[in-house]
């Protein structure tokens, strides 16, 4: 049997999480929502994390576009995931939510814009 | 001279949101007035998600969070001014700004709404000794630098300050090839959310030090070393625990402050409290038809209550456009009691506002197994909660039935221990 003393990060609640395991099953207690539960498994099996960050962007108001990962990824990708994205620059203008970076290390999620930039 | 029905200062998530809700409820002659060149405010910077999980029920970053009131407020007739500074108002509702295109404007104002936020602690504020190189920033200032002008402002790096600010600052500087040696925290618990300290601190094995201090930096025209040192119960460092860090910059995240100055050329009546202005519960100030909300009224921990704040206010500016309105005298006076440090609003009138109102509060200490209290002069229990755990970083809500407090002149919030006597 394994267990395990967590905390939340799904939201700013920051709930004290226990996971346990046995015979291949879990059990999550502590959490107040369903995504609590989500969490607690996926942290001791497999853990990701969203990842946010900026791009270089050409002919914008700035220097710099922000972007994220539309879901979350292995955490340890992250920084081979930061070094994809810095090797792509983005030309203005750019949506949120535009796919800058599509299937990012092979992960099946993709980077994308988090705000609107226009040309300048 | 321009005339509105409406004037809104600032065009932060705070501003915004107001000026969406004032639309929502019938004002047409709207002004945004915003003196960086978008809207938006801080959130453009804070490109770190964890924003909106309240208000849109998702999780969005700060850039995605602004984009959404700016285009709920495209859709409506209110006008957005930006690079436009404020330089004053009167208690008359004029309101004098500068922008490089119109020059010195006079703006005429039935209703006007402070949404101005805060501005953050310096070095100059907490006092830190020793030299004056270059390298020394707000932990503010250096997102912005990184997350959008794209400078990375140091390499070797000690952040002073585990505010969420100081936490989500030590990821970013980290994700972009930054070495953070140290998180130090002046109090014996950090003043940022757990979820802050596991996907910030503990995700890439940076220290925080608890009950240290930045006791020293040294450095000619760069910071060279910053010495951090143990502090005793009474916050003061204790010789011989010297630690040395080799780094180049050192990062502040030391407490935000309102910024009132412009709220102060109109005589608007401050809380020494909260650093903001005394408000009524329908966010109005002492002065008729200015109204204030977000973090320029108290500092906020989540955009989520602060974009609620805002939708208040910007209802209650509406009412007040189509028909002014005055607060009666009696209104009844939130007192701060035992372990309270300040309650926003501070005053509630029943005559006018909504029939229950959210009341805000922080506590000045940790307090576990925590009853509040709210407590009428003759000591009768108006209302009254449990909350395991209470702690000064984290803004605390009631929610109160106004008729509750029919025929009050002053009632005390408080908060006591469970084991300890009422």
């Amino acid at each position: 049997m394994m267990k395990r003393e967590l905390i939340c990060i799904v939201c700013p609640q920051g709930c004290h999480l226990t996971v346990t395991e046995e015979n291949g099953s879990y059990k999550v207690t502590g959490n107040t929502c369903k995504r609590g539960e989500v969490y607690g498994v996926k942290e001791v099996t497999a853990p990701r994390r969203v990842i946010t960050s900026t791009m270089k962007l050409q002919g914008g108001r700035l220097p710099r576009v922000p972007v994220k990962t539309n879901g979350d990824i292995p955490k340890e990708l992250i920084f081979q995931c930061m070094e994809e994205i810095d090797h792509v620059t983005v030309t203005a203008p750019v949506k949120a939510g535009q796919v800058v970076l599509p299937n990012v290390l092979g992960t099946g999620v993709d980077v994308v814009a988090t705000r609107t930039m226009g040309m300048v | 001279m321009l005339h509105y029905d409406l004037v809104v200062i600032g065009g932060g998530p705070a501003g915004l949101a107001a000026a969406y809700s004032a639309a929502q409820n019938g004002v047409k002659e709207i002004l945004i007035l915003e003196r960086d060149q978008v809207t938006g405010g801080i959130l453009n910077q804070c490109i770190h998600n964890g924003f909106g999980l309240h208000y849109f029920k998702e999780e969005l970053t700060g850039p995605e969070y602004a984009q959404r009131f700016e285009e709920l407020v495209a859709e409506t007739s209110a006008t957005v001014m930006t690079d436009t500074m404020v330089l004053g108002i009167t208690p008359e509702k004029q309101i004098y700004a500068l922008n490089p295109k119109e020059g010195y404007l006079t703006i005429e104002a039935k209703s006007i709404v402070l949404a101005m936020g805060c501005r953050e602690r310096t070095r100059g504020a907490i006092a830190i000794p020793g030299d004056r190189p270059a390298g020394v920033f707000t932990a503010g200032t250096a997102q912005r630098y990184i997350n959008m002008e794209g400078y990375l402002v140091g390499k070797r790096i000690v952040i002073l300050g585990s505010g969420d600010i100081g936490l989500i600052m030590a990821r970013r500087m980290t994700l972009e090839g930054a070495k953070v040696l140290a998180v130090v925290e002046l109090m014996p618990y950090s003043n940022g959310l757990n979820r802050n300290l596991v996907q910030c601190l503990e995700d890439y094995g940076i220290p925080l030090y608890l009950s240290h201090t930045v006791t020293d930096i040294k450095g000619k025209a760069r910071v060279e070393k910053v010495i951090v040192s143990e502090v005793d119960q009474n916050k003061a460092p204790i010789p011989g625990t010297e630690m040395e860090f080799d780094c180049d910059t050192l990062l502040l995240s030391v407490g935000l402050i309102p910024e009132n100055e412009v709220s102060k050329t109109a005589g608007i009546e401050l809380d020494r409290r909260s650093n903001g202005a005394v408000v009524y519960d329908d966010m109005q100030t002492n002065i008729e038809g200015v109204f204030a909300c977000g973090n320029v009224l108290h500092v906020h921990d989540l955009v989520d209550f602060v974009t609620l704040e805002s939708m208040k206010a910007g209802k209650f500016a509406a009412k007040y456009v189509k028909a002014p309105y005055a607060h009666s005298d009696d209104a009844i006076e939130i007192g701060n009691g035992e372990r309270v440090s300040y309650t926003v609003p501070q005053k509630i009138d029943l005559s006018c506002g909504e029939e229950q109102t959210d009341l805000f509060f922080r506590v000045n200490q940790v307090v576990k197994k925590g009853v509040i209290t709210l407590t009428a002069s003759d000591g009768r229990v108006i209302f009254q909660r449990r909350k395991p755990t209470l702690l000064p970083a984290e803004m605390e809500k009631i929610t109160l039935k106004k008729e509750d407090l029919k025929g009050e002149k002053k009632v005390v919030l408080s908060v006591r221990m469970e084991d300890e006597k009422a």
